[in-house]
């Protein structure tokens, strides 16, 4: 019998078993993705009147959707929005992800597991209620903090990325431990042997220990905020502050089914689609070159 | 010295953060159990009388319509999850436990579908099942759900750690198909690992907006996001429809509460120390 050097026989079996994956990823990715290209670059044109079959065409216009993706002032205004509630989702979300995991993996804390459960518990809070639970709260007629309109044209940002943030904290929070608790205990005994405190601990020790951790949780969040919908969409029935296109996923939607332009949402979705890659590997390869600097 | 030193302020901080992430759970808690009437007139957090009152409201709205989202939300969660955590399952242990031309290539693309942002999928995928009359129905939410890449990843982390290649070589000496060595040796030993997966997928989709919301028009295939969404939609503006709406809303919460609660040592996200500690 053939045997490969891992032990396991030359067979069709792994090939049979990734199959179902493997046509999956066609049917579901591959095929979708081929056609939202295919949409953007073409267009329908109307010939004559416009009226009776065959008078509306599709034909092949290149680049210009992609062009007049590039250049729609409403999706740049959707971008700005989106940067602004990202840049704040990120920092305070993660922020806090850290802090709780590193509170709960320090010997001085009491109630370590109501915490870790209580703030875990959002996640499994679909982001359609979260985001109905927080706009009641926000309405001037119900809420318990009086004195703010969370939901005007100022505060509304704000207001939806404490959404995101009460959402998604449990989660990161919960990576970045299972992380630290995966830590040999050994590796702070010497730290502090040499009088250490806690603190100097978990900022020289535990910190860089985690960061692959935290780049992980970092790219997957911006992927996540990028596509930003479910928030602001729920949120717009109590406020008249948020736009059918505030983000540029609600654009998207908008076009593909108010406005019935496929071709123009396909266009703004691999527009998404580019920044969001473009962002992602920007950010390993800042933090790649960070990490390579520092090392030695 | 004390045993155990605490410091009160890295305490503290922790329960400020359990209190803030407990406040709208409790709120809604509290809401839900007030007459339309005391919802503006009782203190936030005085409970009120009408518990029963609402949930009877709610089962009375459109035929009893939210009990249906519920129910199609366990169908979609479920089954899907459930296909996923197989199809991902079987893919993994593909991957760990064998070494074959193109192994690194197809896990390579199969990953790389995390990177792909939902959005690029769900109006393509709309558009090509309503070419097939599949649009607006349980499969259009089922289908597209079921390759979930990081479940993959996780399944092949675990299977490495879990099966033994010893266990594997004595059953292929006894003559055990690759199927059989699959389904009576990989599986058993991966089955706490594909409990975290099938939990993961489970809130994944149960929690899932943008595709229900893009694929399906009748109110009858509604999960409960885009069925408490439409509620929301009529109701924002009509203050006597917030009972019914805030009620909904503690509902569909309580069944992933529950099973996040019971569920506790499944839940985490690193699988590569095999066993799963209780």
């Amino acid at each position: 019998m053939a045997r490969t050097r891992g032990g396991a026989p030359r067979s069709s079996a792994p090939y049979l078993f990734l199959t179902p994956a493997i046509v999956l990823f066609l049917l579901f990715l591959a095929v979708p993705i081929g056609y939202t290209v295919h949409l953007a670059l073409r267009r329908t044109r109307v010939s004559g009147l416009g009226l009776g079959k065959g008078s509306r065409r599709e034909v092949f216009v290149g680049l210009d959707n992609l062009r007049a993706a590039v250049a729609d002032g409403e999706l740049w205004a959707g971008w700005l929005r989106v940067l602004g509630y990202g840049a704040l989702v990120l920092v305070v979300m993660l922020g806090l992800a850290l802090l709780f995991a590193l509170l709960l993996d320090s010997a001085y804390v009491r109630l370590a597991r109501f915490s870790r459960i209580a703030i875990f518990l959002p996640y499994a809070v679909p982001g359609v209620v979260a985001s109905l639970l927080w706009g009641f709260l926000y309405l001037p007629s119900l809420t318990p903090i009086g004195g703010i309109d969370f939901l005007s044209a100022s505060a509304v940002t704000y207001s939806m990325a404490n959404v995101a943030v009460w959402g998604g904290t449990g989660f990161n929070m919960l990576v970045l431990y299972t992380n630290l608790r995966a830590i040999p205990r050994s590796y702070y005994e010497a730290a502090r042997m040499d009088g250490a405190s806690e603190l100097a601990i978990a900022l020289r020790v535990k910190i860089p220990m985690l960061v692959p951790a935290i780049i992980l949780t970092t790219v997957f969040s911006i992927i996540a905020t990028i596509q930003v919908f479910t928030e602001p969409t729920t949120l717009r029935p109590f406020s008249n502050t948020i736009s059918s296109t505030w983000s540029p996923l609600m654009k998207v939607y908008r076009d593909a089914f108010v406005t019935g332009d496929l071709y123009s949402a396909a266009a703004t979705s691999l527009v998404i689609a580019a920044v969001s890659l473009v962002l992602s590997f920007g950010f390993l390869r800042v933090v790649r070159g960070r990490a390579f600097g520092e090392s030695r | 010295m004390s045993r155990r030193p605490v410091g009160a302020l890295p305490t503290g901080l922790l329960v400020l953060g359990a209190i803030y992430c407990l406040l709208p759970v409790s709120w809604v808690l509290i809401s839900a159990s007030k007459a339309p009437g005391e919802l503006f007139t009782l203190g936030t957090l005085t409970p009120g009388t009408g518990l029963l009152e609402n949930v009877r409201e709610l089962n009375a709205y459109r035929h009893g319509v939210f009990w249906r989202w519920m129910l199609n939300s366990v169908v979609y969660a479920g089954g899907g999850a459930l296909l996923s955590t197989l199809v991902s399952a079987v893919s993994g242990f593909a991957l760990a436990k064998y070494a074959f031309p193109g192994r690194n290539l197809i896990f390579n693309v199969l990953i790389g579908g995390i990177l792909v942002p939902s959005v690029v999928l769900a109006v393509p995928q709309y558009l090509l099942f309503s070419k097939l009359g599949m649009a607006d129905t349980y499969w259009a939410v089922l289908l597209p759900q079921i390759l979930h890449p990081y479940s993959i990843y996780l399944a092949r982390v675990y299977a490495s750690a879990a099966v033994p290649d010893s266990l594997l070589e004595a059953g292929r000496i006894d003559g055990a198909s690759e199927g059989r060595l699959l389904a009576r040796v990989a599986m058993p030993l991966m089955v706490p690992g594909m409990v975290t997966i099938f939990l993961f997928q489970f809130v994944a989709i149960w929690n899932n907006f943008l595709l229900p919301f893009i694929m399906l028009g009748d109110d009858g295939k509604f999960p409960l996001t885009v069925g408490l969404y439409t509620l929301l939609a009529a109701g924002a503006n009509q203050p006597s429809l917030y009972n019914l709406i805030i009620t909904g809303a503690l509902l569909s919460i309580i069944p992933l509460i529950a099973l996040f609660l019971t569920m506790q040592r499944y839940w985490r996200t690193d699988l590569s120390g095999g066993a799963l500690k209780g």
